[in-house]
């Protein structure tokens, strides 16, 4: 009757003490997340402006696409990578399957969407109102992109924090690709799975309790940064 | 305001005269919302654009801009038929004023940067105007925080700031209260003193009575009248415009 509680202070405990398996595999998972976020965000961004910026043909499609694979199953993108990184896949030679980089990879590929897609949906709403604005003083396509993305920075926070609780959340398609390898390609999502087949409940809860307060963590901080600024002046 | 000294660009775009030959811009449905308008801007003072709501107005002017291409006809800015993607010495102010989520100093210096102004330049250039507009105080405070009539005085200092040949008001004032009207109409008056050429959407007549030197009556999508104000508002010619000026409902 006490296992639960016990499982929790042991949670405690490990964190605590300063376990060092644990933070490795806390500092992998932010290492992936954070680099296909980043990545997912340079490419994604622009890509998302451009969307809402300009008309042209086959707009409409990719915009259907892009809301399509906001839903990806992760692990039918670990799957891909998976048989692109492969020996015998196009991208064997490579020899990232089961690295960190072909967990970014899988990441990536998960979070682009999102952000293209609620980026193209936040400066859409931008590019209405300062459209003819920027037109009037004669702006080319990539100045007028630029500035419509300065002019949303604070909603656009909001879309990388959500690419960011996709990413850290997920684990199909790190598991597939990164082997789950201790050491060297264990996520908090990968270890809590095996610790918790393993019936190591005190870690895989601690694991849990981690990821959660991270995440509030990440966010409180980026809002806050977003309140402040947007309190000084710019709303 | 002095010219943009220096500025290849400032000194090579230029806009006047606009000349616009059988314009005509067709709706998606099929309306003529605007209908075989001749128009030759040049020279100086203030054009007021007037006419009731749906008469094509505010469509006038997003052509003359070049921001809405037109149907059929012909337009023509110092001979080039083509505006798009130049930097160049036009002012726009909207009916709402449209502040960038920065402060009034940056919104200044933003456009001002975008003709290629050093950061030193544009921000001296920008502070002058500011005084000039008597603005000053409000420099490091957010655009977007200020009142209505605040916003857009900024905004017509901001579109003058590039000493532009030409500003284009839309209806600057429609929602603003008499006292920051006041003031607009005052800051329109000081650019055309200083050569700016203005043209200026309304449909407000003691507006039109006070500013105008030149009136463009336009009912539903023609222009109706074209001549001197106070030739004008003495005797306007046609029916539209008469029912106009002496205060009725024309629809």
């Amino acid at each position: 009757m006490n296992d639960g509680q016990s499982t929790f202070l042991d949670a405690f405990r490990l964190l605590a003490s300063g376990n060092s398996e644990l933070w490795n595999i806390v500092l992998l998972s932010l290492q992936v997340t954070g680099g296909a976020v980043l990545i997912a965000t340079l490419i994604g961004l622009p890509l998302g402006a451009i969307l809402a910026f300009k008309r042209f043909r086959g707009r409409n499609a990719i915009l259907i696409l892009l809301s399509a694979l906001m839903g990806l199953p992760p692990v039918v993108v670990g799957l891909l990578v998976y048989l692109a990184l492969s020996n015998v896949g196009p991208l064997g030679v490579l020899g990232l399957l089961y690295t960190p980089s072909a967990m970014v990879i899988a990441q990536t590929i998960l979070v682009l969407p999102i952000i293209a897609a609620l980026s193209r949906q936040v400066v859409e709403d931008y590019a209405a109102e300062y459209h003819e604005q920027l037109a009037i003083m004669g702006l080319s396509t990539w100045a007028s992109i630029r500035t419509l993305i300065f002019e949303a920075r604070h909603s656009l926070l909001v879309v990388l924090l959500a690419g960011f609780g996709r990413a850290i959340a997920e684990v199909g398609a790190v598991m597939i690709v990164g082997g789950n390898i201790a050491h060297l390609t264990r996520t908090m999502t990968t270890a809590i799975a095996l610790e918790t087949s393993r019936g190591n409940l005190a870690l895989a809860l601690g694991l849990g309790v981690v990821l959660i307060t991270l995440s509030v963590i990440i966010n409180a901080v980026l809002m806050a940064v977003r309140r402040s600024e947007t309190r000084l002046s710019y709303i | 305001m002095q010219p943009l000294d220096g500025d290849r660009h400032a000194l090579e775009r230029q806009v006047l005269p606009i000349v616009a030959e059988g314009t005509t811009f067709v709706g998606t449905e099929g309306q003529r919302l605007l209908d075989q308008v001749d128009l030759t801007i040049a020279g100086s003072g203030i054009l007021v654009v007037m006419g009731p709501n749906g008469a094509g107005k505010s469509l006038l002017l997003r052509i003359l801009t070049g921001l809405v291409p037109i149907t059929h006809g012909k337009i023509s800015w110092a001979g080039q038929s083509s505006l798009v993607g130049n930097v160049r010495r036009i002012g726009f102010v909207f009916q709402k004023p449209v502040m960038f989520r920065r402060t009034v100093m940056e919104n200044m210096t933003f456009v001002l940067r975008q003709f290629g102004l050093s950061k030193d330049d544009a921000q001296h250039r920008a502070e002058r105007a500011l005084i000039d507009a008597d603005l000053h105080h409000l420099s490091d405070a957010p655009a977007r925080r200020l009142s209505g009539g605040e916003q857009q005085r900024v905004a017509i200092a901001r579109a003058r700031v590039i000493d532009p040949e030409i500003l284009f008001l839309d209806e600057p004032t429609a929602h603003l209260d008499p006292a920051s009207t006041a003031i607009i109409e005052k800051m329109i008056l000081d650019a055309k003193a200083r050569g700016t050429r203005i043209i200026h959407v309304t449909h407000d007549l003691g507006q039109a009575k006070r500013l105008a030197d030149d009136i463009v009556f336009l009912h539903l999508g023609k222009l109706v009248e074209h001549g001197n104000a106070e030739t004008f508002f003495a005797g306007p010619k046609s029916k539209a415009a008469q029912a106009f000026v002496a205060g009725d409902l024309v629809i």
